[in-house]
């Protein structure tokens, strides 16, 4: 059966190059990075060839990169970092409503530890409004974390704007850039970035292995305590499979960027425009716009998100939503609810995000599907009133 | 996830679509979830004659109207009130337990639709009794 995966957002698979660059770290050059022997010093070697890759991509200096386990991490570590490595000046932080979890849950841990949080709305179409952001900074503010790119919609927001006011006031800004590396240009000085957190699976690279990007002008406390790896930041022995993994991922994110960016611009396009010509009441979530280049997050009036997910799945085609009827407790999606999106289209929602191996064939395949779905699951909505003629 | 039964249900739903003229009819819903389901029934001598369904739900929903739907058909309205979700998810061959909720539903629309039957033609069912048609099944514990 033809298989179609249009879930790049939740992760993506790992690139030939990727893979073979990780294998010999495996079985040759296993060696400890912080052993003084051969094959102690290759291993040490490929993580800081690796962490110049990486810092290239996003504008950095290799001494601004520390390894974490995750984006989650990288996000724990910013956030808590900056709370508490800045409490004796003040404990307010303003971040938004639409949030991954990984910082979401991270705040409401704060709130619970004596920590005020602002959550700034956003507009329909998923952006922030930069002077909410001015008047939400108190004197007390210490922090601001707000996302490059929102994972469920892909909207853009004005991460460089947002960087002066932060740089006006002396306020460390943190921004979650784990949907924004390899697919829109990132500069951590033009951006006015202090902590940056990115992931390597997300960029054809290997799991279980992210990074933490430090302003070299700015200091946090460390969060995983013990040896003196990471330049005495971040302790534990070093994945270094897979910290040549994602060394290798962000090599190729930024010999192709602009080729990729068109490729999931042009592709994304012709899909959000083809289902909008062949199917009535339908829209499109998240900025027409300033959006990341393969998300396509669309509301399908009268037929369930979940329903179209699992059709899609006997038909081998991969996708999500963020919406999911699996317990008493029913939670639509916490960015489609911020976006002012009524609890019934929420719940008709779903998100199909296209990476570097889709094809145009694929995606006839998943809109003609969508099609077949769409027709058989009004019929029979209580919703639905065909209109005639 | 789901045997194929539910899946073979879900794709290709039995008693689907609309109705024109239904001795009864029944809508339940719940607010809290989004689930909706519609069922109409006609019913001759007391026997349901023919049955339709509509569903706004995940698969599981959509599956157990179907299989539900195809067990009432040609019962008596007594036989019909006795089905349970617990019978339409043996029906089905399962369910993953955080989908048996979805069961409830079905077992509820076809209690509405009998009940409001019952009220127009000022009937009573055994099988109705302490029925209250504005009850939020994701209030019943079901695992």
């Amino acid at each position: 059966m033809k298989e179609v995966y249009l879930d790049y957002s939740a992760t993506t698979p790992v690139k030939k190059e990727v893979l073979d660059a990780m294998l010999p770290f495996f079985i040759n050059s296993y060696g400890n990075p912080s052993s003084l022997y051969k094959k102690g010093r290759e291993a040490k070697a490929a993580i800081s060839d690796a962490r110049k890759k990486i810092a290239d991509l996003i504008g950095a200096s290799e001494r601004e990169i520390i390894f974490t386990s995750s984006g989650t991490e990288a996000d724990n570590w910013a956030v808590k970092g900056a709370a508490y490595g800045n409490s004796h000046k003040g404990n307010h932080i303003i971040t938004t409503k639409i949030e991954h979890h990984a910082l979401l849950h991270t705040c409401e841990f704060l709130a619970d530890n004596g920590f005020e949080i602002t959550y700034l709305d956003v507009d329909q179409y998923g952006m922030i409004n930069l002077e909410d952001l001015k008047n939400a900074i108190k004197e007390n503010t210490i922090l601001v974390s707000i996302m490059l790119v929102n994972n469920e919609i892909g909207t853009i927001q004005p991460i460089k704007e947002i960087g002066k006011i932060t740089r006006n006031h002396g306020i460390l800004f943190h921004t979650d850039a784990v949907q924004a590396l390899g697919n829109i240009e990132i500069n951590v000085d033009d951006m006015n970035i202090d902590l940056l957190s990115i992931s390597s699976h997300k960029i054809y690279g290997p799991k279980g292995i992210g990074a933490l990007y430090i302003n070299k002008k700015i200091k946090i406390p460390n969060f995983i305590h013990g040896g003196a790896q990471e330049y005495q930041k971040r302790a534990g022995t070093e994945n270094v499979p897979g910290i040549v993994g994602f060394g290798k991922a962000a090599e190729l994110a930024k010999e192709n960027l602009a080729e990729h960016i068109e490729k999931l611009t042009h592709l994304r396009n012709y899909f959000v425009d083809t289902i909008l010509e062949k199917i009535e009441e339908v829209t499109l979530n998240g900025h027409p716009q300033k959006r990341h280049p393969g998300n396509i997050n669309m509301t399908f009036s009268y037929v369930e998100g979940e329903t179209m997910l699992l059709y899609l799945d006997v038909q081998g085609i991969s996708a999500s939503s963020g919406s999911a009827c699996s317990s008493s407790s029913f939670q639509a999606s916490h960015v489609l609810k911020a976006i002012g999106i009524p609890l019934e289209n929420a719940l008709s929602s779903v998100r199909f995000t296209i990476g570097d191996f889709t094809t145009k064939e694929d995606l006839d395949y998943v809109i003609d599907t969508i099609v077949t779905i769409v027709n058989k699951y009004r019929k029979i909505s209580p919703f639905y009133k065909e209109k005639k003629g | 996830m789901f045997n194929d039964k539910v899946i073979d249900h879900f794709m290709n739903p039995h008693n689907a679509g609309d109705m024109e003229n239904p001795d009864a009819e029944g809508t339940i819903g719940s607010p809290v979830c989004g689930d909706i389901m519609q069922i109409f029934l006609k019913i001759e001598d007391n026997i349901i004659k023919d049955v339709k369904f509509k569903t706004f739900g995940c698969g599981s929903a959509i599956a157990s109207s179907s299989v539900a739907t195809d067990m009432i058909k040609g019962k008596s309205i007594e036989d019909a009130l006795k089905i349970t979700n617990k019978d339409v998810v043996d029906e089905l061959g399962g369910l993953p337990s955080q989908k048996v909720h979805c069961s409830v539903l079905s077992e509820q629309a076809i209690k509405t639709a009998i009940y409001n039957y019952a009220k127009k033609h000022n009937l009573e069912f055994e099988g109705l009794k302490g029925f209250n048609p504005d009850y939020d099944p994701h209030e019943h514990h079901d695992e």
